[in-house]
C-alpha cells in the first residue's frame, strides 16, 4: 500500500514523500546582520541580569535572602550604566561619532546613552525603594526585581531604536513589565484594578501607536526611521497635507505617545493607576516609563519627522498647553497626597512636552535635562510616600502628613527639598529644568506657550506648598486623639531618598554638568555601514 | 510599489480598528473589552499585510509576527489580570473597578 | 503539457488517499467492535463514570482554574513557534547564525518553563 503511494508521489514529480527537489549542498545563504555586542552591552546587561535573576532565584528559592535581590538589582543597573560609559566616550568622539547596529534597527548616540543612564539610575532607586516596601507588605520573591530590570531594557531599547518595530517592541516590553509590576500587591484590591485600568488603557493605546506605524509604512514604505527621514526630505517628497495616510499616521502615533506619557486629554488613567500601583512602581512609572516614552516621542516626532514639524507642532502645542493647565488645576484639589503628584506629573508631562514642541537642539537637551532632574525628584518624592504609607500601602490622605516636621523633622525636611524642587524653587535641580524648557520655547519665538509654562508653574507651586503646609502645622484636635507612631525608614529608602536629595540640591547649584551632557547628548540618524 | 494598495483591505482594516475601539469605550465585561483590544491589534495587522502585498516589501508581513507574539503576551497578562480581579470579585465588570475616583 | 490544475489535483490526490484510508480504518475498528460486542442495555450503564460512585449534580460546571494557567502557558510558547517555523523552513540558507539565535531564543523560551516548573505551575494537583 505505501509502495503504491510513493510511486504515486513520484509520477506527480512533486509529491509529498518524495521532493523533486532534494536540498541542494550549495544553498544560497541569507544575509544575516553582523551584531555590535560593544552596542548591545547595555540592553544586554539588563535582560540577561533580569532573566538570570529569575531563573538562579526560581531554582533556589528559599535559599536567597530578600536582601541579596536589590543589591543584585542595583549591581545590573549600575552594570549597564558602566556598559554605557565607553560607548558615550566613542560617540562623543568627533571621528567616530555615532554609529548604528544590527542592520540600523539599534541607533546608537548620544541621546540613547543619556536615556539608558537615567532609566538605569531610576531602575537603581526604584530597587533600594522597593527592598523595604516588600519586606513590610510580606510580597515574597525576586518578581518584582526581574519585571524592574526587563521593564528597563524595554526603556533602553526604546530610547535607541531605529526601526519603529523595534520601538514597539521596546514599548511593549516596558508596559507589559510595567502592567503586572502594577498588579503586584495582588492582596490590595487597589492595586489589581491600577493594573487593570493600566493594562486596558496601556494596550489600547498600543494598538493606536501601531496602527500609527503600519498607515506610517505604507506611505513611506518602510518602518526604519532613517528610510522614512529620506523619504520625508527628499524633493520629490511629500505634501504632508495632500498625503492623508502619513498625516494619519502621524496623528495616531501621537495618540499613542499621549497615552504612554499621560498627556492631556490622554490622562485619565494616570490618577488612579499611580495611585494603585504599589507606590515604589509609581516611582517607577513617574520616572523611567515616563523617560522612556518621551525618548521614544523626541526620536519619532522631534527627530524622524522633524522636516515636517510645521504639521505636528500645533497637536503637540495643544497637549503640552493642555497637560501644564488641567495638571497643575486638578492637583490643587485632590486630597490624596499620590494622587496630587500623579496630577502633578501630568504637569510635569506638559514640560518636557514644551521641549518636545519646539523641536529644536535646544528644546531636546532642556527635555533631556528636565527628564534627569525630574527622575531624581520623582523617585525622592514617592519614596518619602512610601514610607510615610505605612503597612498596607494606604495612608497617603493629606492628614496622614499632619505633624510630620514635628514627629520626623528630617523626613520632613527632604521632603519639603523635593518638592521646592518639583515646584522649581531655585537652587534646587526643579528650577534650572524649568528654566531651560521655557527659555528653549522663547529661543524658539514661542511665547505664549513659554507663558503659559510659567503660570502652570505657578499655580503648581500652591499644591506643593499645600503639602509642605500640612506637614509643618499639625492641628490641635491631633494633640487630643493621640498622634500617630512614627514611621520607621528602611536603610535602603534612606540610602535612596539621601542620593535623591543629594543629587537634586547638587544639580541646583552646579547645574553645569548636566547641561553639557545634555547638550552632548543629541540623537542622530546614522546610516548603516 | 507596483500598483498601489487594494482600498478594500484598508477600509476593512480601518472599520475592524473602528469596532474594536469603540468596543473598548462601550462594553463594560472585562473579557469583552480585552477581546476588544486583540481586534484592534489584527485589524493593524490586516492593513501592514495589505502594505506589505502593495509595496513588494516582506518588512510589513514580518511586522505582523511581531505583533502576534505581543498580543499573545498581553493576552497572557490581561487574562492572569482578569482571573485575579475575578477570584476577588466574581463576576465583576468595568464599572466594579472604581474604588478610586476624583 | 500537464495542465497546472491537474498538477495539483494529483498532488492532493495523495493527501485524499490517506484521509480516505484513515476514515476506512477508524470505521473498521468501530464496525468491528460493533459487530463483537455483547448488547445488553441498562439504565444505569448511562451515568456518567465517576470512580465508582454515583455522580452528584450536573455536569454543566465551571471548569477548574488549573486548567487556565495551563492554557495561559499553551497560548504563550505556542505563539512564539510563529519565529520557529520560518527559519526552519530555511534552516540551512541562515547558517550556523542563525543556528545560534535560535538555540538563544529557545534556551529563554526553556527558562520560562523552568521558572513555571518551579513556580509549581506545572504539578496536577
Amino acid at each position: 500500500m505505501i509502495g503504491v503511494l510513493a510511486r504515486l508521489a513520484q509520477d506527480t514529480g512533486d509529491g509529498i514523500l518524495v521532493p523533486a527537489e532534494p536540498i541542494q549542498a550549495g544553498v544560497t545563504q541569507i544575509a544575516t546582520p553582523e551584531i555590535q555586542w560593544v552596542a548591545l552591552l547595555p540592553h544586554l546587561i539588563l535582560v540577561v541580569g533580569g532573566i538570570l535573576l529569575l531563573t538562579i532565584a526560581s531554582l533556589f528559592r528559599h535559599r536567597v535572602p530578600r536582601w541579596a535581590y536589590t543589591i543584585y538589582t542595583v549591581a545590573v543597573a549600575a552594570g549597564a550604566i558602566i556598559a554605557a560609559l565607553p560607548l558615550w566616550v566613542r560617540v562623543q568622539d568627533a571621528e567616530r561619532g555615532p554609529f548604528s547596529a544590527i542592520a540600523g534597527a539599534l541607533g546608537v548616540d548620544g541621546f540613547s546613552i543619556f536615556i539608558t543612564v537615567i532609566i538605569c539610575a531610576g531602575v537603581i532607586l526604584t530597587a533600594l525603594l522597593a527592598d523595604g516596601y516588600l519586606k513590610r507588605e510580606g510580597i515574597d520573591g525576586p518578581e518584582l526585581f526581574v519585571l524592574l530590570l526587563l521593564a528597563a531594557s524595554g526603556g533602553t531599547i526604546m530610547a535607541s531604536a531605529n526601526d519603529l518595530i523595534v520601538l514597539f517592541l521596546g514599548l511593549e516590553i516596558l508596559s507589559i513589565s510595567v502592567y503586572v509590576m502594577a498588579a503586584m500587591h495582588a492582596r490590595r484590591f487597589t492595586s489589581l484594578e491600577a493594573g487593570m485600568k493600566y493594562f486596558i488603557l496601556g494596550a489600547f493605546s498600543s494598538a493606536f501607536f501601531l496602527y500609527g506605524i503600519a498607515l506610517v509604512y505604507g506611505a513611506s514604505g518602510s518602518t526604519n526611521m532613517i528610510r522614512i527621514n529620506q523619504y520625508l526630505a527628499s524633493p520629490t517628497g511629500v505634501v504632508l497635507s495632500e498625503n492623508g495616510l502619513l498625516l494619519g499616521g502621524f496623528a495616531l502615533l501621537l495618540v499613542g505617545f499621549g497615552f504612554k506619557v499621560a498627556a492631556v486629554p490622554f490622562h485619565a488613567w494616570a490618577p488612579d493607576v499611580y495611585q494603585g500601583a504599589p507606590t515604589p512602581v509609581t516611582a517607577f512609572m513617574a520616572s523611567a516609563v515616563k523617560a522612556g516614552g518621551f525618548a521614544a516621542m523626541l526620536r519619532v516626532f522631534v527627530l524622524t519627522f522633524g522636516t515636517f514639524s510645521g504639521d505636528w507642532q500645533p497637536v503637540v502645542f495643544a497637549l503640552a498647553v493642555l497637560s501644564l493647565l488641567v495638571g497643575s488645576v486638578l492637583a490643587i484639589v485632590q486630597t490624596n497626597v499620590k494622587r496630587m503628584l500623579a496630577y502633578s506629573s501630568i504637569a510635569h508631562a506638559g514640560f518636557i512636552l514644551v521641549g518636545v514642541e519646539v523641536a529644536t537642539e535646544q528644546g531636546t537637551a532642556a527635555a533631556l535635562f528636565y527628564l534627569a532632574a525630574y527622575t531624581f525628584m520623582v523617585v525622592g518624592s514617592f519614596a518619602v510616600i512610601t514610607v510615610v504609607g505605612r503597612k498596607g500601602d494606604g495612608h497617603h490622605e493629606l492628614s496622614d502628613y499632619r505633624g510630620l516636621a514635628r514627629r520626623q523633622p528630617v523626613l520632613a525636611f527632604v521632603f519639603t527639598i523635593l518638592l521646592l524642587a518639583q515646584a522649581g524653587v531655585p537652587f534646587t535641580a526643579g528650577f534650572f529644568a524649568k528654566f531651560y524648557v521655557i527659555s528653549a520655547a522663547v529661543d524658539a519665538e514661542n511665547y505664549s506657550l513659554a507663558i503659559i509654562a510659567m503660570v502652570s508653574a505657578v499655580i503648581a507651586a500652591f499644591l506643593y506648598l499645600r503639602i509642605m503646609i500640612s506637614m509643618y502645622m499639625s492641628t490641635d484636635s491631633e494633640a487630643v486623639t493621640g498622634e500617630p507612631d512614627r514611621v520607621p525608614v528602611p536603610l535602603a529608602a534612606g540610602i535612596a531618598l539621601f542620593v535623591a536629595c543629594v543629587v537634586t540640591v547638587v544639580i541646583g547649584f552646579v547645574p553645569g554638568p548636566i547641561t553639557d551632557l545634555a547638550n552632548d547628548a543629541v540623537p542622530f540618524l546614522v546610516q548603516v555601514g | 510599489m507596483n500598483g498601489g494598495v487594494d482600498a478594500a483591505y484598508l477600509v476593512l482594516g480601518a472599520v475592524l480598528f473602528a469596532i474594536g475601539a469603540a468596543g473598548l469605550l462601550v462594553r463594560r465585561n472585562l473579557l469583552v473589552m480585552f477581546m476588544c483590544v486583540e481586534l484592534m491589534l489584527n485589524a493593524v495587522n490586516v492593513t501592514f499585510v495589505a502594505f506589505a502585498s502593495a509595496l513588494g516589501d516582506i518588512g510589513g508581513q514580518v511586522a505582523v509576527f511581531f505583533v502576534l507574539v505581543v498580543a499573545a503576551s498581553e493576552v497572557v497578562v490581561g487574562l492572569a489580570l482578569i482571573v485575579a480581579i475575578m477570584r476577588r470579585k466574581p463576576g465583576a465588570t468595568a464599572d466594579d473597578i472604581s474604588l478610586m475616583k476624583g | 503539457m500537464p495542465n497546472p490544475l491537474n498538477e495539483l489535483l494529483r498532488q492532493y490526490l495523495t493527501v485524499a488517499i490517506f484521509a480516505g484510508l484513515g476514515l476506512a480504518m477508524v470505521g473498521a475498528m468501530l464496525g468491528v467492535g460493533w459487530l463483537l460486542r455483547p448488547d445488553r442495555p441498562e439504565p444505569q450503564k448511562y451515568i456518567n463514570y465517576e470512580s465508582g460512585v454515583d455522580p452528584l449534580g450536573v455536569m454543566w460546571s465551571q471548569s477548574q482554574i488549573r486548567y487556565y494557567v495551563f492554557a495561559l502557558l499553551f497560548v504563550l510558547f505556542d505563539v512564539e513557534a510563529v519565529f520557529i517555523f520560518p527559519w526552519a523552513t530555511r534552516l540551512e540558507a541562515y547558517g550556523a547564525f542563525g543556528l545560534i539565535e535560535m538555540a538563544v531564543f529557545i534556551f529563554i523560551l526553556a527558562l520560562g518553563l523552568v521558572y513555571a516548573w518551579r513556580k509549581g505551575v506545572l504539578r496536577w494537583v
